[in-house]
């Protein structure tokens, strides 16, 4: 029980550190390691294949693109932009009141219950693919089209302009 | 694994609810105080993240499998924002030699 409370802290802790460090490389690899804190908060509930997609996809893929566009970008602590301390302050202010609001209407709506695992194979592969591939076919096959989209724009808009046409 | 699972037993609802607000508004306050447009997208990830954190404990707390078959959505959501984001930020990064976020100020009135 204290092992959810222990990783709830890790992850609180690294993703502050992703938005306070000035260097963005150690940005991404603070990120790297709270979405690990996050895969290990899906091994917690025992929503396995999460877990594991988390890990490839996430950790993965999404965090090599931000690292390598971060290299060919040659970006570091000294071309990395600041805004004015004002700016900072404001914006800390209204993120706290964000959270202040959120907070208070969870309390107001009183859930404590605690979590049981009513079911727990629910977040296994085989009775999430029987979920995936039956009621939710259609938004499967359409994400499929979405993600061929994004590859086709990416490599779009990441060429070099021909200047002849 | 087991043993894991037993000790999940009997954590509140709330405090899921909680840490993924916390979470959340710590990727706002990023998105608001940075001005590097890549770190501005770190938060928008970290965001997500929390999203989809509270999407699977409410899946688990209702013993419903829809929960985490969105969770798998958005993570697809997810990777082709970032791909199409991350070749924008190159884009204007030939274009203007900086990925300082003002440095795309020509739409401000």
């Amino acid at each position: 029980m204290s092992l959810f409370y222990f990783v709830a802290f890790l992850s609180i802790f690294f993703s502050l550190m992703v938005i306070i460090t000035k260097n963005p490389v150690h940005s991404v690899l603070y990120l790297v390691i709270t979405f690990f804190t996050f895969t290990v908060h899906y091994v917690l509930l025992n929503a396995q294949f999460l877990a594991v997609v988390n890990f490839i996809v996430y950790m993965g893929a999404i965090m090599v693109l931000f690292l390598f566009v971060l290299m060919l970008l040659n970006l570091n602590k000294e071309t990395e932009p600041m805004k004015s301390v004002l700016i900072k302050v404001i914006g800390a202010v209204a993120g706290m009141c964000l959270l202040v609001t959120v907070a208070g209407s969870i309390r107001a709506m009183e859930v404590s219950d605690p979590l049981i695992l009513k079911n727990p194979d629910i977040g296994l592969v085989s009775s999430l693919g029987k979920v995936l591939f039956n009621e939710f076919l259609l938004p499967f096959e359409i994400s499929s089209l979405l993600l061929l989209t994004a590859m086709v724009g990416a490599v779009l808009l990441a060429k070099k302009e021909q200047k002849s046409i | 694994m087991e043993t894991i699972v037993k000790d999940m037993q009997g954590i509140p609802l709330n405090h899921y609810l909680l840490l993924s607000s916390v979470i959340f508004s710590i990727g706002v306050i990023g998105v608001l105080t940075r001005r590097n447009v890549i770190i501005i997208m770190m938060s928008i990830e970290l965001m997500l993240n929390a999203v989809n954190l509270l999407l699977a404990a409410f899946s688990v707390y209702h013993g419903d499998a829809s929960g985490q078959v969105f969770v798998f959505f958005v993570m697809a959501l997810a990777a082709a924002e970032v791909a199409v984001g991350l070749a924008i930020i190159v884009m204007v990064y030939r274009n203007t030699r900086s990925i300082d976020i003002n440095s795309l100020n020509k739409l401000k009135w």
